[in-house]
This record gives structure tokens, C-alpha cells and sequence, in this order.
């Protein structure tokens, strides 16, 4: 009935572990009766949960990568802490077993459920609005990629409690993750939450790649588009093109644990070799999955806090093009020592090295944007600072590493998880971090807190120096990777170090914690009235913080790359239409939320080996996707009326903060166009 | 460097006080501690010079990036009135031909020399020696290193000695997962993967002892699964051999079962004889149809 589920797969015996669950336990209830006391349910079910509208959609995935960046960063904090102490005769207070499963953690949710919520939750807010889109293409599927992946996050959390997590690294290498080595359910839970949302990744990708593709506002070429709106095309191809070699390669893991197949086991003709391959196949263009995003949002931010155009736009597309494409011709830098040829050995490498010329381009086309500009020192702009001078020093280890005869002596070691988080932190969070500042107001309305938000940088900024700059000389001492304890005292003060780092990170995220408080309190003062607080380029900050649902009451038409800033100079920015027009939306639908909570049965049911469960949830996936597949209305109609008088009020907020003039009682007048 | 800035020599002259301040730096990282930079063998030290002549390379371009960003930042900070101000220009062809010709530049001199070096280190290329290579045979097991000296007939546990300035041809496997042996003084990591047989060249040009472990995660045990090096006069390794060959305990069919179990052993095991072809036995059982450790359970 339960398969291998019983009680004693909950770890009461571990005061820490039961610990966290206690924490976890007290803040789900802690939100839950806080929802129950002010009577938000409905709230919640009619204006989120259902949603199918991408700002909301996009606010729920970066709440998700939040959370989890939290709990991502407390495994941190304890790797950090176990290392720093545990050294000579002392194994610090982590056993391996438990040592094992938190590094196994920490990387899939940094990298599943913290910077692909993320940066997916950007998109989803700016990239419509950016190219002059009411919606994504498939507003609904948007909202079933969104419930699968905060489902399969929610099974991460839920290994905490009942039984364990993976112990073979995020990367999961057989034979170490076939059932031989790895009995027990760690693994499966591994597999089915990735696998879950690596569906919704795939389904995110084509969605998006789709809407970039046929959504664009009347005259926004391909190369009118905002950068952004460029990386997140490739960083969607990418996806589309990436994400079914994790979904297969993982199910032929699943195939060999749980029919005994021998696809990558040692034995009977498996090849563990192809899984590495298959693995990093889809793992390096996941890398740039990550960062070209980021890059994005430095492009917007650059050009818009140095008051000037991008430098060198045709030249930022094509390296973006070039590093989508290049990442698919990398894969072996990650097993250099696994024995190939010299030839294939040297052919991979260089490839490696060609990336960084796209990447060096994109850095000089940044600097010589900032040149001969007016630049604002706001937070977006730090982080995008702070993410230039670390990501070169990053990006050179990167080469080092690149180098075969290098990556010989740095293969696993400590320098390999220093350049990594080099590249990651400054490369994707930094820009993960501007991009939330700089599109908050969009999405809400009002600025974030400024000098909360500097705060927040500086800590993020030394801690990462402090915490990673010692790894790379424990790397050059030949120390490695994942050590739950080690004999050699001098690398002791190293971790030390390493250790203040991540508080001083710590610092960071309450700087943040406290802004977003510190923000929500002062609110008043930081309003957005005008629809633009930076004095943007683009078409989102052309319509009111936070945007009608519809976006735009009339699409814009657009003739030059910053085509909100052409429109400003041409005085055409807040021009009144004559009349307006009815419009159709996607209706909201709980199904996306219902197969997410059926994902979740199903992935926890395969893990358990509770088949029946698993039977009936995938039968009620099937028969949600049908169901909502017959509906016969999916859109309904704003009136021209209802889209006049939202407009008229944000007319009137312009005229209230002199952007335009009052255009005497036009409610009457414009109502009547329709 | 080369880039057109109009303050160019003045920020030359600057990079090349960062260069000069970054150099002793490098040379000053020859602690004993630091492993990587202070080895123990010419495999290690053409690493070495690899990673120092890259490094070197890239600070070409790394040094100027952050004086940049940190210069143009500030100088045309929105309060400095005086800076030029164009907030329409984005084009210049002479600046776009720099940054995509420096870094190719750059990318195509370390694509040289990785051509070059990856050929002349590949971890399967037998050094050029006068002596022949002293044998070794690698198994990584959970969680132990056995070493068997085919040609002695001997095999240890944890430890693996040769004599200094003669090379030493490993072969490499695993008896349970994935693997890498890496002794960092001496360079050049390689996996030890089941079923597979990888190999390895190393010297090392002076004697001592020195630490060589795992690298790659292979569950509980991985942290304890170290093994001592030792790289010793030809005399003394003589007299090594000859102490192993008394030690009074065979390698059997039974001892490596005990061997075999997935425990966490730290000290050295001496074995005074052991089978020839059992490194072929620790590959070919996963060959074989019948059992093997990864089917027994599913």
C-alpha cells in the first residue's frame, strides 16, 4: 500500500536534520495561518494560483528561487562550517553521510530551483512587456511549468523529512548512483524532482521561444530587439535543444534502478562513461541556460544607468549567438582526466578558450557603453559593476581549467569549485539581483530601497571575495572537492576564511530580507507614478508600474532598438489613442496548479514505490490535460469601455505627476471611441 | 593595452605597475604548501609552467578589464559635469575590431600552446627515460588504494613506492565506482573507472614522501582515502621490496574479499606475493554475465 514508505524513513535519531524540519514545519504553518487569519484564500486561489498572467506568473517563480535560494544558502553555511572546523582527528559535527547529501543539495537546488526559477521569473515578467506583447504564447502551459517546478522543489524539501537526499553529488554519476552504491530513496528523489522540472523547463523554453518569435510588436525586426529579449531567446533554444538529453538520460538512469537495466551500470555492458557524456551533454549548455540571461539584464542595465545606447548592439547579438551555439561543443572540459586522446583532449579545450572571445567581446562592449556616459550609481548598476571586475578574474580560472595539462593538476579540487562560483555568482545571481531591482517597480509599483540594496551588495560583494578567493589557493595546495574532513592542518585558516566569507554573505541576505521589508513600509515614498523610474529605453517602462493586465491597451508600433527612448525624444511616449479596442485575454484555469499537485503525487509515489499512487496521479495528469484541452472558451473579452477606463486612470496619474497634460474630462471622449 | 582610449599611455604605464606588482606574488606562492606550485616531478612542473604562462597570457586582458571598469565608471560618473557626454554613439569600428582581434589573439596563442602541451602531457605518453619504468598496478576500492607490482609479484595497500629519477607507468582501475588518483606534487590526475583500465607516467626528480588520494566522490568513505607516495633512493627501494617480499601475508582469493568490503581502511598493508593477472580479474569481472556487484541488488 505504501510501498517502501514507513515510519522509520523519518530521521527522528538526527537532532540537526529534525531541527530543519521543525524550522520548515513552523514557517509553512506560520504563512498558512497568516493566510487563514486575514482570509486570503480566495485571494490566493483566484488572483495566483489559477493565474495564467505572466507578471504574476513571474512574481511566483522568483518567491520560489528566493526560498530556496535561502535554503540553498544554509547548506552553504554548513558545508562552510563543518569544513572549517573538521579537521586532524576532529570529523566536525556532519557525518559523511549527511556531509554528502547537503553538497547534493546545495548544487541541485542552487542550480534547479534557485537560478532556473529565476531567471525564468524574469523573463516572465519583462519579456512580453519588452517586445510589446499582451501574454506568452501558451499562457497556460506557462502556468503548468511554473507548478512543476515549484512542485519538484517542494520534493527536495520534503527528502528533509521523509527519508534522505542524494549522496552522489549533483551530478548523480553512476555507478555511484545505481541502486548498488546508493540503496536507499536519496537518488530517486534526485531524479523525479529533476526530471519533473526539467519538463518545465523544456515546456518554459518552447513557450518562450515561440513568443519571441511570433509575439513582437509590429516593426520590432529580430535586431530591434532588446538585448535581453535576445538572451532569453537563446537561452531558450538552448533549453528546447538541451533539456530532452537530461529527460532521457536521467530515464535511462531510472530504467537501470528501477527495472535493473544496465544502461550505465559497470557491468553487463553498461557504459558509465556515456552517462558523463550525456550528462555534461546537457550540463554546459545549461551553464549559459543560466548566465546569458544574466547578461541580458547587465546589457539593459548599463545602457540605461549610463544614460546612452548599448555599445556595439550587432556585435552583443552575434557573441550571444556565438556562446548559444559554442556551448554545445564543449562538454568534455568536465572529464578531461577521464583517459581520452590527446587529439580529442586538445580539439575540446581549445573550443572551450574560442567561448571567451564572445564573452571578452560582450565585456569591452559593456565598458565602452558605460564610456562617454552619465552613469548612475544605482544598485542594478553595483551589481553589474561588482559582476564585471569578479566574472573576468572567473572567467580567467576558466581558461586555466580549459587547458587541459591545467585542468590535470585542478581537476576536482577546491580552484574548480572557487572558479564555478566565480563564474555563477557574480555571472548569473548578480545579474539575477539587478534584474529584480531594476524591473521591481515594473512589477509592483514601487522602487526598492536603496540604501538597503547597497548594503545588500557590498556583503554579497566581500563575502564572495572572502569565501572564494581561499578555495583557490586550497585548489593550488591540492586539496579537493567535497572533503568531509581532511588531515592537513594547512588548509585549515584557509576555510576559516572562507568561513567569515559566508557570513559576510549572510550579511548580504538579511540586507535583503530587510529591504524588501524596509521597501514594502515606505512604499509611499518610492511609487512608481510615471510607468518609468530609471528613465528606461524599452517598451516596459512605456506602460503604468505595475502594468494593466492587458500590458498594453493598444500594441505599440516600433521603429528603432530603444524604442521607448525614440519615443520619449519624438514626444510620442504617453500619446493618447483616439479610441480604444476590445481586447482578448486568456482565462485563468486551476489545472496548471491541479497537474502540478498531481506531479507531486506521482513523483513522490515513484520514489516510494507506491505504484498505485503513481497509477492514479498520471491517469489525473492525463485527464486534467484533456479536460482542459476541450474547453470551448479559453479567452474572454475586455470591453473597449473597461480598457478606456484603466487608461484613463493612468492618464490621470501622468497628469498628476506633470508627465502629461490634463486633457480636461476625456473619460467621456475616449469612452465613447470604443 | 592596445585598446583606444585616449589616456592609453598613461593606463599602459599603469598595467605595467599591476604586472610587476603581480609577478613576485606568483613566484612568492612557492610554499611548500602550495602543492601545484611546487612540485616534485617534471610532469608536475611542465603543469606548472603551463598554468603560470596562461595566467600570465590572461592578465593581458584581465588587468585592463578591471582598471576600465573601475576608470570609466567613475569618470563619467552622472555628477562629473566635465565628461564628455554622447548619449547617442554606439559604434566605432576600430574599437569593435579591437575587442573581437585582442581575444582571439590571445585565445589563438593559448590554442597553441594547449595543442602543444596536451600532446607532450597526455597522461598516456611514456616518458623518455634511460631506466625502464618501474610497473604499477592501481586499484581504487571502497575505500583503500591496493597497489600490485606485477613484475615483483607483491602488492600493498595505501602506499605505493619507487624509486626517484626512474619513471613509473601506472595502469589504473576501480573495483567499485568511479575514481581519480592524483599524488598533486607529482601532476596529472587520471580516473580509475570499473571495467576500464586507464593509464598513467609519472616521475618524481627528488625523494620524499608525498600525498596522494582520491579525487573523485565515490560515497562515505571518500575523504580517508588517501595513500602515501614515496619516492625513494634505488637502494632503499631494494630494500623495500625485499621487506614487503618477507612480510609473510598473500594476496588471495579470500583476502581480497575482505579487501573488497566497503569499508574505510587507513594503514598500509604489505602483501608478499599476490597473483599476476589479478588486476585483469578486478576488470574482467565486470565483463562476466554473472553477478557483479551492480546487479545484486535490482
Amino acid at each position: 500500500m505504501l510501498g517502501k514508505l514507513s515510519l522509520s524513513a523519518i530521521p527522528y535519531h538526527n537532532p540537526i536534520i529534525m531541527g530543519g524540519v521543525a524550522f520548515m514545519a513552523l514557517v509553512a504553518l506560520a504563512v498558512l495561518g497568516a493566510i487563514t487569519y486575514y482570509r486570503k484564500w480566495g485571494y490566493l486561489w483566484h488572483e495566483w494560483l489559477r493565474s495564467v498572467d505572466h507578471k504574476k506568473i513571474g512574481v511566483m517563480y522568483i518567491i520560489l528561487a528566493l526560498v530556496m535560494l535561502l535554503r540553498g544558502f544554509i547548506d552553504a553555511m554548513m558545508m562552510r562550517s563543518q569544513q572549517a572546523v573538521a579537521v586532524g582527528s576532529s570529523h566536525g559535527y556532519l557525518p559523511p553521510e549527511h556531509f554528502d547529501q547537503i553538497f547534493s543539495a546545495h548544487g541541485t537546488i542552487m542550480i534547479f530551483f534557485m537560478a532556473m526559477p529565476f531567471l525564468v521569473g524574469l523573463m516572465n515578467i519583462a519579456i512580453p512587456l519588452q517586445i510589446g506583447a499582451r501574454d506568452v504564447a501558451f499562457p497556460f502551459m506557462n502556468s503548468v511549468s511554473l507548478w512543476l517546478t515549484v512542485v519538484s522543489a517542494m520534493l527536495v524539501m520534503v527528502s528533509l523529512a521523509i527519508g534522505d537526499f542524494s549522496q552522489a553529488g549533483w551530478t548523480g554519476y553512476p555507478p555511484l548512483s545505481e541502486l548498488a552504491h546508493s540503496p536507499g530513496t536519496g537518488v530517486d528523489y534526485w531524479i523525479w524532482a529533476i526530471q519533473i522540472s526539467g519538463i518545465g523547463s523544456l515546456m518554459t523554453g518552447i513557450n518562450f521561444m515561440v513568443t519571441i518569435f511570433k509575439m513582437r510588436a509590429p516593426g520590432m525586426s529580430l535586431m530591434k530587439m532588446p538585448v535581453f529579449a535576445w538572451t532569453a531567446l537563446c537561452t531558450n533554444v538552448l533549453m528546447v535543444l538541451a533539456f530532452p538529453v537530461l529527460t532521457v538520460t536521467l530515464a535511462l538512469l531510472t530504467l537501470d534502478r528501477y527495472l535493473g537495466m544496465h544502461f550505465f551500470t559497470a557491468a553487463m555492458g553498461g557504459n558509465l562513461m556515456m552517462y558523463t557524456n550525456l550528462f555534461w551533454v546537457w550540463g554546459h549548455p545549461e551553464v549559459y541556460i543560466l548566465i546569458l540571461p544574466a547578461f541580458g539584464v547587465f546589457s539593459e542595465v548599463v545602457a540605461t544607468f549610463s544614460g546612452k545606447r548599448l555599445f556595439s548592439y550587432v556585435s552583443m547579438v552575434w557573441a550571444t549567438i556565438a556562446i548559444a551555439l559554442l556551448s554545445f561543443t564543449v562538454w568534455l572540459h568536465h572529464f578531461f582526466t577521464m583517459g581520452a586522446d590527446a587529439n580529442v583532449n586538445a580539439v575540446f579545450g581549445i573550443s572551450t578558450m574560442i567561448i571567451a572571445i564572445p564573452t571578452g567581446v560582450k565585456i569591452f562592449n559593456w565598458l565602452f557603453t558605460m564610456y562617454q556616459g552619465r552613469v548612475r550609481f544605482t544598485t542594478p548598476m553595483l551589481w553589474t559593476l561588482g559582476f564585471i571586475i569578479t566574472f573576468v578574474i572567473g572567467g580567467m580560472t576558466g581558461v586555466l581549467l580549459a587547458l587541459p595539462p591545467a585542468d590535470f593538476v585542478l581537476h576536482n579540487s577546491e580552484l574548480l569549485v572557487a572558479h564555478f562560483h566565480n563564474m555563477l555568482i557574480p555571472g548569473a545571481l548578480f545579474g539575477y539581483f539587478a534584474g529584480l531591482t531594476y524591473w521591481f517597480p515594473k512589477a509592483f509599483g514601487f522602487r526598492l530601497d536603496e540604501r538597503w540594496g547597497r548594503r545588500a551588495f557590498w556583503g554579497w560583494l566581500i563575502g564572495f571575495y572572502l569565501a572564494f578567493m581561499p578555495l583557490y589557493v586550497l585548489g593550488l595546495m591540492g586539496m579537493p572537492r567535497r572533503l568531509d574532513h581532511y588531515a592537513n592542518p594547512a588548509y585549515q585558516p584557509y576555510l576559516e576564511i572562507a568561513l567569515v566569507g559566508a557570513l559576510f554573505i549572510l550579511g548580504g541576505i538579511i540586507s535583503q530580507v530587510v529591504q524588501l521589508v524596509v521597501s514594502i513600509r515606505h512604499r509611499g515614498e518610492t511609487r512608481d507614478l510615471t510607468g518609468d523610474p530609471w528613465d528606461g529605453r524599452t517598451l516596459e517602462w512605456s506602460v503604468a508600474s505595475p502594468p494593466p493586465f492587458y500590458n498594453f491597451a493598444r500594441i505599440p508600433a516600433v521603429h528603432s532598438r530603444d524604442a521607448f527612448t525614440e519615443m520619449k525624444a519624438q514626444g510620442r511616449a504617453y500619446e493618447r489613442p483616439d479610441r480604444y479596442e476590445d481586447i482578448h485575454m486568456p482565462k485563468d484555469t486551476g489545472a496548471g496548479f491541479g497537474i502540478g499537485l498531481l506531479a507531486f503525487a506521482f513523483g513522490f509515489a515513484m520514489i516510494w514505490y507506491i505504484w498505485w499512487l503513481a497509477g492514479v496521479s498520471a491517469l489525473g495528469i492525463l485527464a486534467l490535460v484533456v479536460a482542459h484541452a476541450s474547453r470551448d472558451e479559453n479567452e474572454y473579452v475586455v470591453s473597449a469601455d473597461q480598457v478606456a477606463r484603466t487608461q484613463n486612470r493612468r492618464y490621470r496619474q501622468l497628469a498628476a505627476v506633470s508627465v502629461v497634460d490634463t486633457g480636461g474630462d476625456d473619460d467621456h471622449r475616449i469612452a465613447a471611441g470604443a | 593595452m592596445t585598446v583606444p582610449v585616449p589616456t592609453g599611455n598613461r593606463l599602459r604605464r599603469r598595467l605595467g605597475a599591476l604586472l610587476a606588482l603581480a609577478a613576485p606574488a606568483l613566484l612568492a606562492g612557492c610554499t611548500p604548501n602550495l602543492a601545484l606550485l611546487n612540485p616534485a616531478g617534471p610532469i608536475g612542473a611542465h603543469e606548472k609552467t603551463v598554468l603560470l604562462v596562461a595566467f600570465g597570457l590572461m592578465l593581458l586582458v584581465v588587468v585592463p578589464v578591471i582598471v576600465m571598469t573601475a576608470w570609466f565608471a567613475w569618470h563619467y560618473r552622472a555628477s562629473n559635469k566635465k565628461a564628455k557626454y554622447r548619449p547617442y554613439w554606439d559604434f566605432d569600428w576600430k574599437i569593435d575590431l579591437v575587442v573581437w582581434t585582442v581575444p582571439a589573439l590571445i585565445v589563438i596563442a593559448l590554442g597553441v600552446l594547449s595543442w602543444k602541451t596536451t600532446h607532450e602531457l597526455s597522461p598516456y605518453r611514456p616518458l623518455a627515460d634511460s631506466e625502464k619504468p618501474v610497473q604499477v598496478e592501481a586499484v581504487a576500492m571502497d575505500w583503500k588504494w591496493l597497489f600490485i607490482y606485477p613484475r615483483q609479484h607483491i602488492a600493498t595497500v595505501n602506499q605505493v613506492v619507487f624509486p626517484a629519477n626512474r619513471p613509473v607507468s601506472f595502469k589504473l582501475t576501480s573495483d567499485a565506482v568511479t575514481t581519480a588518483f592524483f599524488i598533486p606534487r607529482l601532476g596529472t590526475q587520471i580516473y580509475a573507472m570499473p571495467g576500464m583500465r586507464t593509464k598513467l607516467h609519472l616521475l618524481a626528480d627528488k625523494t620524499g614522501t608525498f600525498v596522494g588520494r582520491n579525487f573523485q566522490l565515490n560515497g562515505r568513505g571518500y575523504s580517508d582515502m588517501r595513500f602515501k607516495a614515496v619516492a625513494t633512493t634505488p637502494a632503499k627501494y631494494r630494500r623495500w621490496l625485499g621487506k614487503v617480499r618477507n612480510s609473510g601475508q598473500a594476496l588471495t582469493a579470500k583476502t581480497l574479499k575482505r579487501l573488497e568490503k566497503p569499508r574505510v581502511h587507513k594503514g598500509i598493508i604489505h602483501y608478499a606475493s599476490v597473483s599476476p593477472h589479478l588486476f585483469r580479474h578486478v576488470i574482467e569481472q565486470f565483463q562476466t554475465a554473472r553477478a557483479s556487484a551492480n546487479d545484486s541488488n535490482s
